[in-house]
């Protein structure tokens, strides 16, 4: 028996989200009386340090035809590691890509699959998890019945301690055809050098009340001086001022970061849809009556044109 | 070519989520149903790919005979007919079943749905299904167009998205923006009454998670607020009493 954690990478790295699996899955695993196993799927780095984050041992499968997320091909190898591991749970963070892929790994094992797991699993009376649903609206304690289960935690839900603890690597050679390639990635495109949405720990987003995709640059220098990443109102991704995998709310991404500042959106109930796990909203809105502020930690009524150069002064002089 | 798109039948996006029955039922007193919006952008396409290339289109929904209205408009937007397979949709796998379970009877090209859906906010049926066909399973897809028997796909990924490609049949999850929202006309709503609706009893029915309770997130405390012409404390405050920077 063993808890299998599946780590997801980002050109060869351990994504944040994915090491907070990790940790996760170690203490799943303590709590089990069992040993937790991380999953890296091609080629990557510093596997041995896994072992700060509770991994006891690492699988590796360096085929660098997994270096790009290929749905079936990772479902197809993530089961022959859970067979292999004899995994009674398997972990992962919850992503684009590994929503789709856990639910192949579901299908495949006939494992029961609980998403957006935001706290341990309850083992008192079986195994029950607490799930965030209806768009963090609400909460389901959610029993995993099957034999084999699978959790997809959101992101922000486990303090992660590190230690200098080093995994042992075995690697691990799965059984993939030419049908788990079957769909071709025909090519890429990706924002460099800026903070992923998902993945971030701070958020600034700004809403229709920027007027234009000319005034983003407010937005893009307070988040620069905060290290955090842009976010928009659905809108603004709509009237093309602002990239899709912006988007924040009920049809977008949905971000739990420490701290999501919100500039010039209303605060729409689907807008809050996407925010309401955030630690800390602050809310700068001209409008007073706004909805947003009824859902935020801190306030500022004003121009956004006014307040954010202040707010970048600020943060330059004090970071 | 024959398309399938799997509705599911969900509370407005507005709603006010309560629960009734000692926390283990959503209360739908005055709730309004809707097709899940990603569910939504999945028809809208599969209408144009219908315009486009002449397809048979069905709709499917796993639900109670409470969904009949949600099926109808999307009878009313372009579907040709509807299945709607008799159970209360309450674990992932089971749904997946179900649907794979038709497929394997109609041999469908394309099977759409969305993403995921509003109330579980899952986004494993696509998944499972996929598996249980062994045929690939893509999300989320942006964009789909056809040449032939190859789909041309673009899915969102992490800052960016991804292009692909595919031989038919495929299972797709889909999101915005890969069609504009449709609104049923006059003629479409008069012919949806008449077009078919068949009802079938659930197949294998076994279910691997059950939701025992729910509950309702800690109200929110009062929001504190700054003059703007103090704007610059905020930094202060966020790094010395929210701990957050
Ligand atoms: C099915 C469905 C799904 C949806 N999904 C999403 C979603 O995922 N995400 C999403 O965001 N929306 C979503 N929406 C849309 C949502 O209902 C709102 O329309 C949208 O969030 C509004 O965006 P906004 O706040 O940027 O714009 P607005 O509502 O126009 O608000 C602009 C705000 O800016 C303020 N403002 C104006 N000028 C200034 C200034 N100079 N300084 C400071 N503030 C200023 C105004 O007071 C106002 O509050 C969805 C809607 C539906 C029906």
């Amino acid at each position: 028996m063993s808890v299998l954690i599946f780590v997801e990478t980002a050109e060869g790295k351990a994504k944040s989200s994915s090491l907070e699996a990790v940790a996760y899955g170690a203490k799943v695993a303590e709590m089990l009386g069992t040993s937790a196993t991380a999953l890296v799927l091609g080629d990557a780095q510093d596997l041995e340090g896994l072992g700060g984050y509770g991994a006891n041992k690492v699988l590796h499968v360096a085929d660098s035809r997994l270096n790009a997320g290929v749905i079936q091909a990772y479902g197809n190898v993530i089961a022959q590691a859970v067979e292999k591991e004899n995994a009674q749970v398997l972990v992962v963070a919850k992503s684009a890509l590994a929503d789709t892929v856990a639910a192949r790994v579901a299908g495949k094992l006939k494992a029961g699959l609980a998403s957006n797991v935001v706290a341990l699993p309850d083992l008192s009376n079986g195994f029950v998890v607490r799930r965030s649903i209806y768009t963090g609206k609400a909460f389901a304690n959610t029993a995993v019945t099957s034999d084999k289960k699978i959790l997809a935690i959101k992101k922000n839900i486990y303090t992660v301690t590190v230690t200098d603890a080093k995994a042992s690597v075995e690697s691990f050679n799965a059984n993939l055809s030419d049908a788990d390639f079957g769909v071709s990635i025909t090519s890429t495109e990706k924002a460099t050098g800026t903070v992923s949405l998902p993945e971030a720990n701070l958020v600034v987003s700004g809403g229709r009340g920027l007027k234009g995709p000319e005034n983003w640059g407010v937005i893009e220098d307070l988040a620069k001086a905060l290290g955090a990443a842009t976010g928009c109102s659905k809108p603004v991704s709509d009237l093309h001022w602002r990239p899709h995998h912006e988007h924040v709310g009920q049809t977008g991404v949905k971000v739990s970061p420490n701290l999501y500042i919100a500039v010039g959106i209303s605060g729409a109930i689907q807008h809050l849809a996407g925010v309401n796990s955030s630690k800390c909203i602050v809310v700068i809105n001209s409008d007073p009556e706004a909805p947003f502020f009824q859902a935020a930690d801190y306030g500022i009524v004003g121009d956004a044109f006014q307040i954010l150069p202040k707010l970048i002064e600020a943060a330059k002089a004090k970071l | 070519m024959k398309i399938l798109v799997c509705i599911t039948h969900v509370p407005d996006t507005t709603t006010k989520i309560k629960f009734t029955n000692g926390d283990t039922q959503l209360d739908a007193n005055g709730v309004q149903f809707i097709a899940g919006p990603y569910d939504d952008y999945a028809l809208s396409r599969a209408i144009e790919l219908k315009e486009q290339f002449g397809a048979s289109l069905t709709v499917l929904n796993v639900g109670t005979a409470e969904t009949e209205p949600t099926i109808r408009k999307a009878l009313a937007l372009g579907a040709d007919d509807a299945i709607r397979i008799d159970a209360e949709p309450t674990d992932a796998y089971f749904v997946a079943e179900q649907i794979a379970h038709i497929c394997k009877q109609n041999n469908y090209d394309l099977i759409l749905m969305g993403r995921e859906s509003i109330d579980f906010n899952g986004g494993q049926v696509h998944g499972i299904v996929g598996e249980m066909l062994g045929v690939p399973s893509l999300s989320p897809i942006m964009k789909l167009d056809l040449e032939g028997n190859v789909a041309k796909m673009a899915r969102e990924i992490e800052g960016g998205k991804e292009y692909l490609e595919a031989k038919l049949p495929l299972v797709l999850g889909c999101q915005e923006p890969i069609a504009e929202w449709k609104i049923p006309n006059m003629r479409g709503i008069m012919s949806a009454r008449t077009k078919p609706l068949q009802v079938i009893t659930p197949a294998n029915p076994q279910e691997l998670t059950k939701s025992v309770r729910f509950e309702l997130p800690p109200a929110k405390g009062a929001c504190k607020m700054i003059p703007a012409d103090q704007a610059d404390t905020l930094i202060d405050l966020l790094k010395n009493e929210a701990k957050v920077l």
